[in-house]
């Protein structure tokens, strides 16, 4: 396997007891991983060391120098309009027409000149992942990016995250607590608890993938009784 | 645009709006009423002064006022006048501008810089900086160094506070935005901290406007031998009431005027914020 991250004996503690005790992760080429955990497992503190903007000891720590993140929030710049804040991204000469065309991936170019503060969730999510996807990453973090959207934006930027990766293939690793999320679009699914991978399953199921098929429910559940939710009524 | 509308409910940078307690329809008796009373006052001034209940040596009489006006500005005395204050506060206040916000970048970026420049600031800021006008005058004379450096000192203080507390308080999310953005430090401070800065800025270069207008009244009446403050020394040995309440009224002209042009340049430089926009 050609690893695009590997990280072996990966430790991380603010003081107290490890938030990463000694953590194993190797990411392929192009691949789509997704990190689940309950809140405090660790997970943003392995994503903002996968970012750079966390340092922790590790015996070996590979890390491609292209990668891009996106954050639960948006965080554009409220200042710059849409596409100078998606242009903000790329740094090159023609970043204008880079990000004019990472716009129209995430189908935002009506909304290019307009100021941030004016967008829906759904919108400046969009045009966080375009500034994300301007980069042309090897490696995309994305950190619970969909949490803050309502069902229905939910479900379409999934769909929105699923189309650029297969049109860009950059690795990704999304850090979610949404299961579904994580079943839906992930090839391989990693469950991370006080500090440590308890799970690790792989996800062979033909795209797009519905909720209520009998294998995906399947995953689904033994993912929920991973992290501590028994459901009565599967 | 229900966005918007709760972004204006959030507004709580602009004027007080007494819309927000009162239905639309009571808007228009609102703002009669607001009119009707300096009217009520100004005509039972007038009326006080033409029964003689106001004597002119204490305050002159409305008419007079506007007729006095009328003169000044026809025989060119105010408008001279007015120049030279005004050359005084822009002098003063650009003086201001300058070092405020080189302090304050100093101090806002650089942790060593605010060790430095900021518990100094915060001491002189204590001092009543009108009172130092008589070590003004010993230090600089009485032309026009005193005034233009009062000006300039009492300006500096908002424009330093406000600034420094605008980079302080930038979103520490967006900075780290731009780590990962790999803007180097440079591009943080063009395309993060300045911009962000920016709003609590204007709020600091208006505020120090006003004071800058403040310390001009004051300097102005020591010694002078132009401008506005000049008229008024020379109305006041003479006892023309109608005079200084002329020049009262020009130094509050000038003071909303320069407000209203950082108003404008606020307008179009904080357009990205949703109640500006409109």
């Amino acid at each position: 396997m050609n690893a695009l991250v590997d990280i072996r004996r990966l430790r991380r503690s603010f003081g107290g007891p490890a938030v990463l005790d000694g953590i194993d992760l190797k990411i392929a080429q192009g691949e789509f991983v997704a990190l689940l955990g309950r809140s405090g497992s660790g997970k943003s503190t392995l994503l903002r060391v996968l970012a750079g903007l966390d340092t922790a000891p590790a015996q070996k720590l590979e890390i491609p120098a292209r990668r891009s993140v996106v954050f639960q929030e948006p965080r554009l710049l409220p200042w710059k309009s849409v596409i100078e804040n998606v242009a903000l991204g790329a740094r090159k000469p023609d970043a204008r027409a880079l990000a004019g065309a990472a716009l129209a991936d995430v189908s935002l170019s009506h909304r290019r000149d307009a100021w941030p503060l004016t967008l829906s969730g759904g919108e400046a999510q969009r045009a966080s992942l375009a500034r994300a996807l301007v980069r042309s990453p090897d490696l995309l973090l994305l950190d619970e990016p969909f949490a803050a959207l309502d069902a229905l934006t939910r479900l379409r930027m999934h769909d929105l995250v699923f189309d650029l990766w297969r049109k860009h293939h950059p690795a990704i690793l999304l850090v979610t607590h949404d299961v579904w999320e994580a079943v839906a679009l992930a090839d391989r699914i990693l469950v991370l608890d006080q500090g440590r991978f308890s799970h690790e399953i792989r996800v062979d199921i033909e795209h797009p993938r519905r909720r209520g098929d009998p294998q995906a429910s399947l995953i689904e559940t033994g993912l929920l009784r991973e992290l501590g939710v028994e459901l009565s009524h599967v | 645009m229900a966005d918007r509308s709760a972004a204006e409910r959030n507004d709580t940078h602009g004027t007080p709006d007494a819309s927000l307690l009162a239905p639309a329809d009571n808007r228009l008796w609102r703002t009669a009423g607001r009119i009707a009373s300096p009217i009520a006052i100004i005509a039972l001034w007038q009326i006080a002064s033409l029964s003689g209940l106001l004597s002119p040596r204490i305050l002159a009489a409305p008419t007079e006022i506007a007729i006095t006006a009328g003169r000044l500005i026809a025989s060119g005395e105010l408008v001279t006048g007015l120049v030279v204050s005004f050359l005084r506060v822009s002098a003063g206040f650009s003086i201001a501008v300058v070092i405020g916000i080189a302090l304050a970048l100093t101090s806002g970026l650089s942790r060593l810089g605010e060790a430095i420049i900021d518990p100094p600031i915060q001491m002189l800021k204590a001092m009543p900086f009108l009172g130092l006008l008589p070590l003004f005058i010993l230090w600089f004379g009485i032309g026009e160094a005193p005034k233009i450096g009062l000006v300039a000192f009492g300006a500096i203080f908002p424009i330093y506070l406000t600034l420094h507390g605008g980079i302080r308080s930038i979103d520490k999310k967006l900075i780290e935005t731009s780590q990962v953005l790999e803007l180097g430090t440079i591009g943080i401070i063009r395309h993060i901290v300045i911009p962000g800065a920016l709003p609590s800025l204007l709020v600091g270069i208006r505020y120090g406007l006003s004071v800058a207008w403040l310390s001009l009244v004051v300097g102005e009446q020591i010694n002078a031998s132009s401008g506005i403050g000049y008229i008024i020394t020379y109305a006041r040995d003479f006892l023309q009431t109608d005079v200084i309440v002329v020049c009262l009224l020009v130094y509050a002209i000038m003071g909303l005027l320069t407000d209203g042009l950082v108003r404008g340049i606020e307008a179009y430089a904080l357009r990205w914020r949703p109640q500006v926009i409109a």
